[in-house]
């Protein structure tokens, strides 16, 4: 009887191991790029954090404002200053799940097409947004890539009329993650 | 069953629902974030507040090309249009060499003055995982009189146009909106008229920001000249104004007593006074230009 508890036990133990599954990386690359007739701009950040769990799909990032950065120091101090206001809103965040995790088989290489939905929250705005993003599965390794639009205008990002012309009235933001196992 | 193996299935169960708890927000999964340096940055729009230098420099890798107006003072009436017939003006170009160290030169018109600057931030404001309560710079500036020589007869020598200033910067930003400076001050003339004044004057210059909008901020200094060491009649300067930026401009619209728009004029040469509306209206305007572009990783 002790032998086939002390089994059932470890089988479930091991059964919270496998569903405790997790992903994530603390230096995944997010960018974004306005352009304008006038002017083109882009940030880079590669400090963005983020985890994902592989029973569920389920997926979370966070991303650190201050640290993108620009080509042109003084865009840099207004995109923290005029724009995001990170200093009271330091971090965007998103929580949410890839779709059709199904599809991915993390036992097979290959690219998955998928379809990521969630809550974003963009200076101090939340907003629920879907973009279409890939996973590639090689050897032990995840990546996950995205490109989506997101309407500057939807988190009460204000852009006087002075630079409205610079300013595109939507970014193209790309993600690009390389997803480590997390060890506990 | 016994005790010891109900304790170890309970045990596993309730480990298990405690990891399923925990799930429900993936990133604390990741513990507690590394703390990072937080440097405060933008307490002042600009390198300068009006006519003093502020804590900020100028980013590497950034030319920061200044036109600035003093118009003539408002006591002079409607013939003058209340001092705008008469214009003194200063043109100059500060560069970043790092982000601690700004070079700058300029030519004001007033007393056909050429004068050259450095200036080095040593302590920068900072929170998280350093804390520092201030930003503190260092100024020295180099100013050169190149007006004719009143008396041609005599043995002029160059040194003569010579002026040199050295300045320590300490400041805080308080808040979002509010940011405080006091810069303790040193000029020294090579040449001065009579005996009585001396050579090297010291002031106390303090300087303060107050963020009204995002784009929009009023700005105040004044200079205090410690007594006996000016003849009677000169004053010490005090200055109001505006900040307004759009974009790669900064405009600053301001109201000052003093002429000069650099530190000798400015501690030294002030003789005009707000009590009996000698007040210049005036105006900088700073464009940036990235020079150099730094690397993005």
């Amino acid at each position: 009887m002790k032998k086939i508890t002390i089994a059932v036990a470890c089988l479930l133990m091991a059964g919270t191991a496998l569903q405790a599954q997790k992903y994530f990386t603390r230096d995944g690359n997010v960018a974004f790029f306005s352009s304008t007739p006038i002017e083109n701009i882009e940030a880079h950040n590669s400090k963005a954090t983020s985890v994902l769990d592989t029973e569920s799909g389920r997926m979370e990032f966070a991303i650190l404002i201050k640290a993108f950065q620009f080509e042109k120091a003084l865009m840099q101090e207004h995109f923290n200053e005029n724009y995001m206001e990170s200093s009271t809103y330091p971090k965007a965040t998103f929580k949410g799940a890839v779709k059709d995790w199904s599809k991915v088989n993390l036992s097979k290489e290959g690219e998955y097409p998928v379809i990521v939905a969630g809550d974003m929250t963009i200076h101090g705005v939340t907003q629920t947004v879907e973009a279409p993003g890939v996973i590639t599965v090689k050897g032990d390794a995840i990546y996950a890539a995205s490109e989506f639009p997101i309407a500057v205008a939807d988190y009460d990002i204000e852009i006087p009329a002075v630079v409205r012309d610079n300013i595109a009235k939507e970014v193209k933001v790309t993600v690009a993650i390389d997803y480590q196992p997390l060890s506990r | 069953m016994s005790k010891f193996s109900l304790f170890l299935l309970l045990f596993t169960l309730s480990s298990g629902a405690v990891l399923y708890a925990q799930e429900d927000d993936l990133l604390a999964l990741l513990g507690e974030e590394e703390e990072t340096i937080e440097y405060a940055n933008a307490s002042f729009k600009t390198n300068r507040v009006i006519n003093l230098h502020s804590l900020e420099s100028t980013s590497a890798g950034v030319l920061d090309i200044k036109i600035s107006h003093r118009f003539g003072t408002l006591n002079r009436g409607a013939y003058e249009l209340f001092g705008l017939d008469n214009a003194s003006i200063r043109i100059g170009g500060d560069y970043g060499i790092t982000d601690q160290l700004t070079v700058g030169l300029g030519r004001s018109s007033y007393q056909k003055t050429f004068d050259g600057f450095v200036k080095y931030k040593f302590l920068r404001q900072s929170k998280g995982k350093k804390v520092m309560p201030v930003t503190a710079a260092i100024l020295a500036t180099t100013a050169i009189q190149s007006m004719k020589w009143q008396n041609p007869d005599r043995e002029n020598y160059f040194s003569s146009r010579m002026y040199y200033t050295f300045q320590l910067i300490l400041g805080r930003k308080f808040s979002e909106n509010f940011s405080l400076q006091v810069s303790p001050t040193v000029v020294h003339r090579n040449l001065v008229k009579t005996a009585a004044e001396a050579h090297d004057v010291y002031a106390i210059a303090a300087a303060g920001r107050i963020k009204l909008t995002k784009r929009v901020a009023l700005n105040a200094e004044y200079t205090y000249v410690l007594p006996d060491q000016l003849l009677p009649g000169f004053r010490n300067a005090l200055s109001v104004g505006f900040d307004i930026e759009t974009g790669g401009h900064v405009f600053q619209l301001h109201f000052t007593n003093s002429t000069s728009m650099i530190e000798p004029g400015l501690v030294t040469q002030t003789v005009e006074t707000w009590g009996n509306g000698g007040i210049h209206f005036g105006f900088n305007v700073s464009r940036v230009f990235t020079v150099v572009r730094p690397k993005i990783q």
